[in-house]
């Protein structure tokens, strides 16, 4: 083989490595992407629980209907006291980062549950605190515990319940049906799952039937002239307009001209139906044009109107394809966060909206809140909020392949 | 036709006009509330100026009392960020489509493009997230290993990860419009005893140039449109630099810093993310003009 | 088992040979589009492959040059020697033998790019020339040798996809003589032209082949007549027979020979 022969060689052999090596770049960019967050959100869907013996004496309990929260918080960090003497542990510091506030509201609704309770000494477990729920769960190591400066008399008690079997990690279903809280360890999704569900109904409801509507006109009905060009065009750079560009519709629009009540699911809805309505189009079109004319002209041939034979047989068979487009659409829409945030759905709201009419936020500003938020904790939350985000998006597009898969036909 | 036909064909309109009607809210939307602003705070100021602070009022009875708003500073912000991620994203994208389409096996192919595709379909803002939590600490500390500081919010953390979003956008548009090359081409090419290398870089990559630079365009304009990466990861001080390490801020950003607390529809600070709004969408419908009217002049060329 | 009739086997009982199949079969998946082929091919000479559509010219004419390399699902098996060496011999160089055989396609197929870049892309890639004026040269005469030269030679900056179906096959025919290629394969390379466009064509491999080895594969009767010294008659992924063309069409041995150019079959 000629020199030169071997040179043209040499020089494909490196182009196909560089572009091995690219590929593997993005693929490591992947990987890097989801271990960050999987690393660090792995812990928001647990939390750390200490069995602690505790006595409830009659005397402190006697109306146990109207007794305050921190009265049983009391009664814990006497029993821990009393725990901490049998172990000579003097100095801890504070009783909180061992059962806090959510212990207390437990133990309270475990007595309001079995009154008779009162008056004896019982065990069970309680959420624990701040840095005992760290610790419990691997996220803080006694090597970072050190660092943070933590009393090593604390150190040493959690190594004891360690030890004793009196900590334990349990799943973290309170996340998912709590609302947003001030503190991370009870701030939980629920409000913005509610939120995000109201709103990508209202998407579907409103985006759906507009889009196929339009497809279905734009590809059987309409004359080509220049106004189908422009109406084209229209739909195409519709779909390549930055997202934040509608949160600017809907404020000035929505909410500033009609009225409609600002941070509810209700504008969101609407803002993200316009926003998918284009994408929704341009794929239903697609669908439709893959549907032989063959079907229309044998529908029309066997006495059917061009609108029968469009509703009943042409748009039946581009169904899967218009399907997986609007799934598509919907995960789009279920990730979109910048419009959200111009039509206020970005204020902190503790309770869970019960309606489409209520303030809410969405699941993905409460990511970007939660990721913003200094205070400790927040990070992981909002990692694993993520992970539910990518998991909704995940099933939508392996329903939208296996639709596409299942009941597509080949013309 | 019959009525009910007709009454039928009425609603296909409608819905299709609703398309129409969103560009013309839109367009009438940002268009009003930018006069609104261009009747307070002078347009040439906005267009040419270099300072924007819209928090600081310099003097009490001063036009609108809230501050300077000069755009510079932002477009420039918003260039770099998006010059950043196109040097990722156009060499890395259009490798991994070449690579895709005329080298790879089909099985490869097969493995590769979900891979792509669940790249694609990251919303965004888990790349801000990546980015603020993952990748500016860890060029903070490499900065700081190398004897340079780079800023915790720095343009290059943003471009970095915005070019990583926009690796699967650039390399399925550019494999499309390889793919549009019709394989006499290629035959004729590999024909005269070309490598496959060669006639790729000869002759295919040339031929699909204007649909791997219409992917461009768009890729570009959803860079400078981009807002979560960027409101995560980039800065809220207008600097006017073009150091990637420090921190700059984007159009996307301060349209978000404007508007997030409570708005008041007289305050020109809230105005001013409208005329920010105006000049957003008009840089990126332009980019997207062109890039669709140069894709579908290339199908036509080849169909 | 189909015996191939070597009518010419007496002009010269060892004739040169300048490309030897023997016993070729391919296979798409399942399907066999060729059986059992053995054919010599004589070096500056027109060999026309005749036959009704799908008889297996064009894949034929594929395993020459191995094009067949890039259909996915296709096997080629059996031995094909050029000037006496296996081209599917591990080692042995597709690039380099398609250097060697050139190939002329259906439809025209010029590069979307200048007259000149299309005629010099094969001395580029190759680096067939030193310097500009050499490439200058290589254009002017690889233009000339395919009759296009007159025509172009005041527009060799314009697009060749603007010319005409005849000019861009006369261009893709300068294309591949630029290479200088031993071989020229033609796959059908009139049958996107009018008339007067295949006549300059027939024209032109008449020239070519005192210089160049020809296979062409045709429809027309009267252009393997006019323009070939073998003719090799394939049905159904055999090779019937292969004999010199006067032969062929005067005398044919094989009855299906005889009805498919007399046209009454095919
Ligand atoms: N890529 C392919 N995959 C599968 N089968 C193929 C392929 N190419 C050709 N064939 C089959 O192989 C047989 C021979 O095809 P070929 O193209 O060689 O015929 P041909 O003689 O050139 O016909 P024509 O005169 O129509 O060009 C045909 O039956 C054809 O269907
Ligand atoms: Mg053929």
């Amino acid at each position: 083989m000629s020199t030169h022969l071997q040179k043209r060689y040499r020089r494909q052999r490196w182009f196909v490595a560089v572009s091995r090596v690219t590929i593997l770049l993005a693929l490591l960019f992947l990987v890097g992407l989801i271990v960050s967050i999987v690393g660090r959100g792995w812990s928001g869907f647990f939390r750390g629980e200490v069995q602690i013996t505790v006595a409830l004496p009659e005397t402190v309990l006697e109306n146990s209907g109207k007794v305050r929260a921190s009265v049983y918080k009391k009664l814990i960090h006497k029993a821990l006291l009393t725990d901490f003497e049998q172990h000579g542990i003097t100095d801890a510091g504070s009783l909180e980062n061992i059962i806090g506030f959510q212990g207390a509201l437990k133990l309270r609704q475990l007595v309001r549950k079995d009154p008779d309770s009162i008056g004896r000494t019982i065990t069970t477990w309680l959420p624990a605190g701040k840095f005992a729920d760290g610790y419990l769960k691997g996220d803080l190591s006694t090597q970072t515990l050190v660092e943070l400066q933590v009393e090593p008399d604390l150190i040493r008690y959690f190594e004891i319940l360690d030890r004793s079997n009196k900590g334990r990690m349990v799943f973290n279903w309170s996340f998912f049906t709590l609302g947003d809280s001030s503190q991370p360890d009870t701030a939980g999704i629920g409000g913005a799952l509610a939120g995000s569900f109201y709103m990508l109904l209202l998407t579907f409801v409103l985006s759906f039937p507009t889009a196929i509507l339009a497809a279905v006109y734009l590809e059987l009905f309409a004359p080509k002239n220049r106004w189908f060009d422009l109406v084209e065009i229209n739909i195409n750079n519709l779909a390549a307009v930055p997202s934040i560009i509608f949160g600017l519709l809907g404020l000035a629009v929505f909410i500033n001209l009609m009225g409609v009540p600002r941070s509810t699911p209700l504008v969101g809805g609407m803002v993200l139906a316009l926003m998918t309505l284009p994408t929704i189009v341009i794929s239903a079109r697609a669908a439709i044009k893959a549907v032989p004319e063959t079907l229309l002209a044998g529908a029309m041939s066997l006495g059917a109107t061009r609108m029968q034979g469009v509703f009943h047989h042409v748009l039946p068979a581009a169904m899967p394809g218009v399907l997986t487009g609007t799934i598509i659409g919907m995960a789009q829409a279920l990730g979109e966060t910048a419009p959200l945030i111009l039509i206020g759905m970005v204020a902190f709201i503790h309770h869970i909206p019960a309606g489409p009419m209520e303030a809410a936020t969405a699941l993905p500003v409460q990511i970007y809140l939660w990721a913003d938020n200094p205070l400790r904790g927040f990070a992981e939350r909002s990692a694993a909020a993520i992970m539910v985000l990518l998991a909704f998006l995940m099933i939508m597009n392996i329903s939208a392949v296996l639709l596409r898969k299942k009941l597509e036909v080949k013309w | 036709m019959a009525i009910r036909e007709r009454a039928l064909l009425g609603v296909l309109i409608l819905a299709t006009s609703m398309a129409v009607v969103t560009t013309i809210g839109i367009v009438a939307a940002i268009l009003v509330e930018s006069l609104r602003f261009f009747s307070i705070i002078d347009p040439s100021s906005f267009f040419f100026g270099t300072l924007w602070s819209p928090q600081i009022a310099i003097r009490e009875d001063q036009a609108g009392a809230a501050g300077s708003f000069g755009f510079i500073p932002l477009l420039v912000g918003t260039l770099l960020i998006t010059l950043i991620s196109l040097a990722v994203a156009v060499p890395m994208g259009l490798a991994i489509a070449v690579y895709l389409s005329e080298f790879a096996s089909s099985r490869t192919r097969g493995q590769i493009k979900p891979i792509l595709e669940i790249l694609a379909g990251i919303p965004t803002i888990v790349y801000g997230f990546f980015a603020l939590v993952t990748l500016s600490p860890i060029l903070r500390d490499l900065g700081a290993e190398l004897g340079v500081e780079v800023a915790g919010e720095s343009a290059l953390a943003a471009g970095l990860v915005m070019g990583m979003m926009l690796i699967p956008f650039i390399a399925s548009l550019s494999e499309d419009a390889l793919f549009a090359v019709p394989d006499s081409l290629r035959h004729g090419a590999i024909g005269l005893g070309s490598t496959q290398l060669e006639a790729t870089a000869r002759v295919i990559i040339p031929a699909s140039l204007p649909g791997i630079a219409a992917g461009i365009l768009l890729a570009s304009s959803r860079a400078i449109g981009e807002t979560m990466i960027v409101v995560m990861a980039a800065g809220i001080a207008a600097h006017l630099t073009i150091n990637p390490l420090e921190a700059v801020t984007t159009v996307t950003v301060q349209i978000v810093t404007l508007l997030i607390g409570d708005q008041e529809f007289d305050d020109p600070k809230t105005l001013a993310a409208f005329a920010l709004g105006l000049s957003l969408f008009a840089l990126t419908l332009v980019l997207n003009i062109i890039a669709l009217h140069i894709v579908k002049r290339y199908r036509q060329s080849y169909e | 088992m189909v015996t191939i009739e070597t009518r010419d086997a007496s002009a010269s009982a060892r004739a040169e040979t300048i490309i030897s199949a023997q016993k070729v079969n391919v296979y798409y998946g399942d399907f066999q589009a060729l059986k059992e082929v053995s054919i010599d091919i004589r070096p500056r000479q027109v060999t026309a492959l005749i036959g009704p559509s799908g008889c297996g010219k064009s894949t034929f004419l594929r395993c020459l040059n191995r094009m067949n390399d890039l259909i996915l699902n296709c096997r080629v098996v059996g031995k094909l020697l050029l000037n006496g060496e296996d081209i599917h011999r591990p080692g042995f160089d597709v690039v380099d033998l398609r250097t060697h055989v050139g190939m002329v396609f259906q439809k025209p197929n010029p590069f979307p790019k200048s007259i000149y870049d299309n005629v010099a892309y094969g001395p580029r890639i190759h680096k067939m020339a030193n310097g500009r004026s050499e490439l200058d040269g290589m254009v002017e005469s690889s233009l000339r040798r395919a009759g296009l030269w007159d025509e172009v030679k005041d527009k060799l900056a314009g697009l060749g996809t603007e010319l005409s179906g005849g000019q861009q096959q006369r261009l893709c025919i300068a294309r591949a003589i630029a290479v200088e290629p031993k071989i020229i394969l033609m796959d059908e390379p009139c049958s996107a032209l009018d008339p007067v466009a295949t006549g300059r064509i027939e024209e032109l491999i008449f020239e070519l082949r005192r210089d160049y080895t020809i296979v062409l594969v045709t429809h027309s009767m009267q252009q393997a007549a006019r323009t070939s010294q073998r003719t090799a008659f394939f049905h159904l992924g055999e090779l019937l027979e292969v004999g010199d063309t006067n032969d062929i069409f005067t005398k044919p041995r094989h009855e299906r020979t005889e009805a498919y150019i007399t046209g009454r079959y095919g």
